[in-house]
């Protein structure tokens, strides 16, 4: 037996959400319909947590400052505190990693030529805490091991669409190497328009996510072509968080022969802050007959 | 040398022909209106701005620094335009000597302000302005896509 992937994903990840969870405004009017959104997911999850999560996010500024910018960094760490941001730690458990398929996705991924940072010690913030309390509420524990992948997004150029979508099928290759039994989900997050800078910070552009969506559920090869500045401009300078979603999409069966993944849940909701929140939830089809 | 073929000393099958020419990078997105990409001149020039704001990540230097901003300022190896503008708390002017949005949060949260009340402040807008456009779809790309469009 080996592990294997059975869902990805994609969440947006804005620190607005985690300060209205932590402050109880869930039920508010201007809150109420986004967390709605999320409470198929939760019902989901509920019904399919994992082995482990492979969590695909971006650093703000917080382990990472301008001193050492990995553009792939794998956790390999037993924990991960939460971080201060500035506004004091959120009030959530510590995530606890899974050292032993974090050091073996690094080592099988390197070997596939990637050249990835492999980091010890960082303190995780909202890009990885909120993902997980969209999905799994407010528990006392996450409830499953997660392995961060960190990717720059922060200093440009950022890797491009294409390199992600390889570090995908490269992840999902090191999974499926793994000689124990496991389920594992790997997630995506970021995104989706927005732009937090500058006289044209706001720019929210629906048409651009619900194209971005669709073609990354059907045709994530063509997506990956697309190049950064079209993000930029198309979606706003913050925007292009959304390569990393490519990571998640690229380690689906599909892209390496098997059926295409199934829709469980999409959601789409401007705004939360400055921001336009998408998310999906894409299952493996058929995985009791590889 | 230059466009002239001429053979490799190790590899005398190899005929190659020297055309140098100065290797620009690129920069698609200069065109993008009221948009600065935080691209690796960027970050040069704004190295330690962005790395005082770093430190504003330690609640013992959030106190200092409010206690006394010029001296705390002073510590870093900053220009006197970018100290001068965080005294201002002028985000546009930080952003222009190489601040990066994520680094410069931390100012925001050490005088308690959210992304959003920051973001605002860049556009000409009041807070209310601003968030009444977030909750009514944000800003249009339309007339927004490059510097023509928006002239």
């Amino acid at each position: 037996m080996s592990a294997r992937i059975t869902a990805s994903v994609f969440t947006s990840h804005v620190p607005a959400i985690g300060a209205a969870l932590d402050q109880g405004k869930t039920e508010e009017p201007y809150w109420q319909p986004l967390f709605a959104g999320y409470e198929p997911s939760q019902e989901w999850m509920r019904d399919n947590i994992p082995d482990a999560i492979v969590l695909v996010f971006n650093d703000h500024a917080t382990a990472f400052s301008l001193d050492m910018i990995p553009t792939f960094a794998i956790g390999t760490a037993s924990s991960y505190a939460v971080a201060d941001e500035g506004w004091g730690p959120r009030p959530v458990p510590e995530v606890q990693g899974h050292p032993d398929l974090a050091a073996h996705i690094a080592h099988s991924v390197i070997q596939q030529d990637f050249d990835l940072t492999i980091v010890n010690r960082m303190a995780v913030d909202h890009g990885l805490t909120v993902p997980l309390s969209l999905m799994f509420g407010q528990p006392d524990a996450w409830p499953c091991p997660i392995i961060p992948v960190a990717v720059n997004v922060v200093q440009y150029p950022v890797p491009s669409g294409q390199r992600c979508l390889d570090l995908g099928k490269a992840i999902r290759n090191a999974i499926e190497s793994y000689d124990e039994s496991l389920d594992v989900q790997v997630w995506g997050t970021g995104g989706m328009s927005h732009q937090l800078q500058g006289p044209r910070a706001g720019l929210i552009n629906a048409d651009f996510d619900a194209a971005f969506l669709d073609t990354l559920i059907f045709d994530p090869e063509c997506l990956a072509a697309m190049p950064h500045v079209e993000y930029l401009r198309e979606a706003g300078s913050e925007s292009i968080e959304l390569v990393m979603w490519l990571i998640a999409r690229g380690a689906m069966g599909d892209l390496a022969g098997r059926p295409a993944p199934s829709v469980e849940h999409r959601f789409y909701h401007v705004p939360a802050s400055n921001t336009a929140v998408g998310h999906l939830i894409l299952t493996e089809p058929d995985l009791e007959n590889p | 040398m230059q466009g002239i073929p001429t053979t490799l000393p190790f590899c005398p099958d190899s005929v190659i022909v020297y055309n140098q020419t100065p290797m620009a990078i690129d920069k698609p997105y200069l065109d993008i209106p009221g948009t600065t990409v935080f691209d690796a001149a960027q970050a040069r020039r704004g190295y330690w701005l962005n790395q005082f704001c770093m430190s504003l990540m330690q609640a013992d230097n959030r106190e200092r620094f409010l206690g006394n901003e010029r001296s705390y300022l002073d510590e870093w190896d900053m220009t006197a335009a970018q100290k001068q503008s965080v005294l201002d708390r002028d985000m546009n002017a930080m952003i222009a000597l190489g601040g990066n949005i994520y680094f410069l949060a931390k100012i925001g949260a050490t005088d308690g302000k959210s992304f959003q009340q920051m973001a605002g402040s860049m556009t000409g807008m009041s807070e209310d302005e601003y968030r009444a456009m977030m909750i009514g779809g944000g800003r249009s790309i339309d007339g927004n896509r490059d510097v023509g469009e928006a002239s």
